[in-house]
């Protein structure tokens, strides 16, 4: 029984991990694959935005402005003769790792201070709890506006921590909700009377039984986070120009939806950007919501 | 255990503790607000009036708008103000022109009230309407359908659901106006019917989320065994809903209504900006643009007092109908 | 009521009311239907009661709603027939079927907390099953109501129906239910687990009132539940479900005298294990007047002292809200005592978990009701195991897998489950990993708090085993903290009696298991069903004498 063949026998690997994952896949819905897809795109142009864009980001082609689409300029030029082809790959590259940022700042601050509330209750939770509550009174457009007004110009870090900060506090509600319960459980308690230390438990007992919860709240924060950039740039209060966002080239071509009855082409010219928002949210919220029937038994979760 | 608390029923006490606790947060984000302000980088008063402003003037501009006292009794000159309904003055104010914060809100408040409202009477019933048919049919073709679109519309921009709407019912056939401009003598009326377009674009926006909320909330309580005890008693299907259902469902619905009526508040901004609708979120975004930060305090705090209100109420209500708290032991 | 002391009063057994032929029932989880009722067959007579009894996922709810044409949210049927009172429930229409429910059948529910609407008052969710079917008006239905309240032995009959649900104990709901079962005067009645969440002290009036009422009007009945001594006071007939098949059918005093089946006769296994007593004046732990609270509220343990002879097990018995599992917290120290001290080997124990170091904790295991909660899915048995070994003793490498191949085989499992997750193996496997994780750290004390109870019967016949086992191999002092008696018999040689943070009784097992006994004592052992038909009625007789 005690010999070496027994103990090679003995598989530590979780070589089973991937297959599995790939079984799951196999069973995904035609909704999630075709979030996923469409993901994986948004990602890919986003990486390679120089080498698929034909012209420069703020790079003035045309002399005149707005001009109409053709072969040259497929999706026509701004206000300023700048490509819009060009212009809306570049703000992939822009608007989701701006919102990728502002999410992993919410999700470390948050879901820290989430769990560790949860493990301490008493009046760290009480007082993190109130002051939480205050901030997610005001809405985070308006939180964001509020604190873009202070600043004289707006910086891109400047978004980033604003935004950060202020849906920091959604996810250390659900962080905290979700530790507590897993935080009564009596795996906690006797890892507790084992001995072991806060650290060894927050990241062995706690965190791995969170993570399904709060993967499917990243999905959901990032589309929230990017809904709400995209929403601040429109306002013309994001990204500065000549940065391109898609939030900003709504507002830019927006005029041209005047000539919608005359050139429909133009008309819609101004939707592009806005249309590659919300492909991109709908896809998030289509793997999303596969995740949620998947994960856990909230099959008709909000 | 107290004398005093038992005296109390335990509905007013809970309804004074959902008070207090509402209190306390208004006067944590009071501070937050104001204490924002005091992080600002730079002279503001410069920034304002401009470099070439001489001290003489930079000092009579912060003492009009009282920017000379110290943070603390600023805040509490602040504090006055808004209790009496002034909000202070606004950084547009010269010497001797003093603009009043709330002379420039009033009239804005109310647009974005009516918009506000005229949206609300149009979507709660029809999210209420589709959430709770959905439950009731749930996995049908109808619910999945209805799934499916309500999971598109969450994820759009709101500006982008305004342009499609402005697009095709505004510019390609010229039903309504693109332009949701109102002032304080246009007609109900004319009112309604240039409001029609933003109050329609929020609708959609916060329709989808209600309703996707409706029916969990109502797929939750139907979930409970009282119902099935109740369908056990040979109970009409009329009867399980009306009468074992309803009067357990206030409190879930009341409270999607609140969350989803405070959502409202994000979308006005946008919305009144791309209408150009002169209500508060738009007068927000301007005061934002021009650093006008006693402005931008003042709706922030309207904002946050609105969405404490609403949540206030639903709690308020939810106590109201909670038999345990209604018939105490 | 009985005035016969031997056997029930006459029934008379009719045609047969409901017969069930080949039913087969799916359900679905996870988008796949799977069979939950595998082709069953089932006749009953008017006026006669049928016991279902099997361990959790035979199938017996399912099968007893199905009496009234229902399948839960997620259920269907698939085939087979079932026919009342010459109606084919499963071919008659939706507006047919909600016709005979309540009126001519209807349901007692296992959670009558939750089973009342919390927004109505018991008087009107009682008549609502009249009104609605149109048998009575309102007023005729309160008058009965009462009348009902009243021979279900209900405080203030007249009035209690004026409550809510949560105004009420959680014994009277359940008679209140049993009421507005009978208000149509049904001609069946299913009970499903009536009793389950009750005390058993609680228990005895509930049963007594669903038996004098099914008695008094002649009602057929099934009664569903997993505890046989308690089916035995109540059928007439018992069928044994496992898997949703039938293992075995007989009338009650046959079964119980002579089943027929292997499985039948591990349903009550547990009940056959009697470990002799062995005494131990070598003290390991000893609790010496301790008094605790939750914050500032009452105290839930008042001058509780207790004595744990080293490698014998102390079983604490309570009902819930004793004070058991509070005791059990003091001692591990997560529950400082406000006062008293605690004693372990001699010398006082820090009452903080803070205040102990490594080597008093390592003394020290304890192991949970619930084996799911108490292992991190996350963690691999490897992992369950392998830490304490790791953080007590320091083992690392190959050594650290050679004791965990040890620990798995000393608790009979082999080597190959060291790979897998909890969610891969058995409840009573689970348990048997939480015991390996205590013996990791090779205590002295283990506390066991209601190790068995979540478990089936022949799980939890295994355990126990085990436990006596690892006990006498390793001289293991236990703490067992349980409401069951049976369980006591098979593991305890002292017993302590608690009730309302109090000890009520201490001493070893024949002298507190004996007369005479204090009188919380005597209510407490005389209200464990026993497998034997008369026992309700010989209680209720004994009972009557005495307060008369």
């Amino acid at each position: 029984m005690n010999d070496a063949s027994t103990l090679a026998k003995v598989p530590r690997a979780r070589r089973s991990k991937a297959i599995a994952a790939w079984r799951e896949l196999k069973k995904a819905p035609w909704s999630a694959w075709f979030g996923m897809i469409v993901l994986t795109g948004y990602i890919v142009v986003a990486l390679f935005a120089p080498l698929i864009a034909p012209y420069g980001e703020s790079e003035v082609v045309s002399p005149g402005s707005f001009d109409v689409w053709s072969a040259q300029y497929w999706f026509g030029t701004d206000q300023l003769g700048r490509d819009i082809l060009s212009r809306m790959i570049y703000a992939a590259r822009n608007s989701m790792g701006i919102a990728f940022a502002a999410t992993a700042v919410a999700f470390i601050t948050g879901g820290l201070l989430g769990i560790v509330a949860a493990l301490l209750r008493g009046w760290v939770d009480q007082v993190a709890s109130r002051l939480v509550d205050a901030v997610m009174a005001i809405p985070s457009l308006i939180f964001a506006l509020m604190v873009l007004a202070i600043f004289e110009k707006t910086e891109v870090y400047h978004i980033i921590l604003v935004i950060g900060f202020v849906d920091a506090t959604r996810v250390f509600r659900l962080t905290r909700a979700v530790a507590m319960n897993v935080v009564s459980l009596d795996f906690v308690e006797a890892a507790r009377l084992r001995g072991e230390g806060t650290g060894w438990i927050v990241r062995r007992e706690i965190i791995p039984n969170i993570m399904p919860p709060l993967l499917t709240e990243f999905g959901l924060r990032y589309c929230f986070v990017f809904l709400t950039i995209s929403a601040l740039s429109f306002l013309g209060l994001g990204l500065q120009p000549p940065t391109a966002d898609w939030g900003a080239m709504v507002k830019e071509t927006a005029t041209l939806f005047t000539y919608a009855r005359d050139d429909f082409q133009a008309g819609i010219t101004p939707l592009l950007p806005a249309g590659a928002i919300a492909l991109l949210t709908v896809s998030i919220n289509f793997i999303v919501d596969w995740f949620l029937h998947k994960t856990s038994g909230l099959r008709d979760g909000q | 255990m107290l004398a005093a608390r038992d005296a109390m029923h335990p509905i007013l006490r809970t309804v004074l503790q959902r008070l207090a606790l509402g209190l306390l947060t208004l006067f944590i984000v009071s501070v937050v607000i104001s204490s924002l302000v005091e992080m600002l980088p730079g002279n503001f008063a410069k920034r304002i009036l401009g470099q070439a402003a001489t001290p003489e003037t930079v000092a009579a501009f912060e003492k009009e708008i009282g920017l000379d006292k110290p943070a603390l009794e600023r805040y509490f000159v602040w504090v006055g103000d808004v209790v009496t309904g002034e909000f202070g003055s606004s950084f547009t104010s010269r010497v001797g022109y003093q603009r009043k914060v709330a002379d420039l809100i009033t009239p804005r408040l109310k647009n974005t009230l009516f918009l506000a409202s005229m949206t609300a009477v149009i979507a709660v019933p029809l999210a209420l309407f589709l959430g709770i048919l959905a439950a009731l049919y749930r996995n049908s073709w109808f619910d999945r359908m209805v799934n499916s679109a309500t999971l598109t519309t969450i994820s759009m921009p709101e500006f982008f659901m305004a342009y499609v709407l402005m697009l095709f019912l505004a510019v390609i056939w010229q039903i309504f106006p693109s332009l949701a401009s109102v002032d304080h003598d246009t007609p109900l009326w004319e009112r309604i019917y240039r409001c029609t377009l933003p109050a329609l674009t929020l609708t959609l926006v916060i329709v989808a989320h209600m309703m996707r909320m409706t029916r969990a909330a109502i797929i939750n309580l139907l979930a409970s065994p009282y119902i099935e005890m109740a369908r056990l008693k040979g109970m009409s299907k009329s009867r399980v809903i009306m009468r074992h259902a309803l009067p357990n469902a206030w409190a879930p619905i009341v409270n999607v209504i609140a969350f989803n009526l405070a959502y409202l508040i994000v979308g006005v901004v946008v919305v009144e900006v791309v209408f150009t609708y002169p209500g508060i979120g738009q007068l927000m975004v301007d005061a934002v643009r021009t650093k006008d930060m006693p402005v931008v305090q003042a709706c922030a705090l309207i904002f946050a007092a609105t969405y404490i209100l609403l949540n206030l109420t639903a709690d308020i209500i939810s106590i109201a109908t909670n038999p345990r708290l209604l018939h105490p032991r | 009521m009985a005035n016969d002391n031997t056997k029930r009063p006459g029934r008379e057994k009719g045609e047969i009311l409901l017969e069930m032929r080949d039913l087969k029932i799916e359900g679905e989880s996870d988008d796949i239907w799977h069979p939950i009722i595998k082709g069953i067959n089932l006749t009953l007579r008017r006026g006669e009661v049928l016991g279902l009894i099997g361990e959790s996922g035979a199938g017996k709810s399912t099968l007893g709603i199905a009496a009234m044409g229902f399948a839960r949210p997620g259920c269907r049927f698939t085939g087979g027939s079932i026919v009342f009172d010459g109606i084919d429930m499963l071919k008659t229409s939706e507006e047919e079927k909600r016709k005979l429910r309540g009126s001519r059948i209807s349901y007692v529910a296992q959670s009558a907390a939750a089973a009342f609407n919390p927004a109505h008052r018991l008087i009107d969710q009682t008549i609502e099953t009249e009104t609605q079917h149109g048998i009575r008006d309102s007023k005729s239905a309160v008058a009965d109501a009462v009348d009902l309240y009243g021979r279900l032995r209900l405080p203030d009959p007249t009035t209690i129906g004026e409550r809510y649900p949560h105004q009420v104990s959680g014994g009277q709901l359940q008679r209140v239910m049993t009421a507005m079962a009978i208000t149509c005067r049904p001609d069946l009645i299913i009970f499903d687990e009536p009793t389950t969440a009750l005390d058993v002290t609680t228990q005895v009036e509930v049963l007594a009132s669903i038996r004098s009422i099914v008695e008094e009007f002649n009602t057929a009945a099934i009664y569903i539940t997993h505890d046989l001594a308690v089916v035995a006071q109540m059928a007439d007939r018992i069928m044994v479900l496992r898997h949703g098949k039938l293992v075995e059918e007989s009338p009650t005093r046959e079964m119980l005298s002579a089943p027929k089946e292997e499985y039948t006769k591990s349903l009550w296994a547990v009940r056959g294990l009697a470990k002799p007593e062995a005494h131990s004046d070598d003290t390991i732990l000893s609790i010496e007047h301790v008094d605790a609270a939750y914050g500032n509220a009452d105290k839930i343990l008042d001058d509780v002292s207790v004595r744990i002879p080293r490698g014998r097990t102390v079983a604490v018995v309570g009902e819930s809200g004793s004070g058991k599992s509070t005791l059990a917290r003091v001692v591990t120290g997560l529950l400082p005592p406000s006062k008293g001290r605690v004693l372990f080997n001699g010398e006082p124990l820090p009452p903080a978990l803070g205040q102990r170091d490594k080597e008093m904790l390592r003394r020290i295991q304890m192991i949970y009701q619930s084996p799911d909660t108490a292992l991190n899915p996350r963690h691999r048995i490897y992992d369950v195991i392998g830490r304490p070994l790791n953080f007590y003793h320091g083992l690392t490498g190959p050594k650290l897998e050679q004791r965990i191949v040890d620990l798995l085989k000393m608790i009979e499992l082999d080597e190959s489950f060291i790979d897998r997750l909890p969610s891969e193996i058995s409840g009573g496997q689970k348990q048997r990993v939480c015991i390996a994780r205590a013996l990791a750290a090779e205590p002295e004390l283990i506390i066991c708090d209601e190790v068995t109870s979540a478990l089936d019967q022949i799980v939890q016949e295994e355990i126990l085993k085990l436990l006596l086992r690892l006990q006498a191999e390793f001289d293991i002092s236990y703490m067992f903290i349980t409401h069951d008696i049976a369980t006591v018999r098979a593991i305890a040689d002292e017993i302590v009696v608690m009730n309302q943070g109090k000890v009520v009784e201490q001493g070893t097992k024949t002298e507190v298991l004996s007369p005479p006994y204090p009188a919380y004592t005597e209510l407490l052992l005389s209200s464990v069903p026993e497998m034997d038909p008369d026992w309700l009625n010989n209680l209720l007789q004994k009972r009557q004498v005495k307060s008369e």
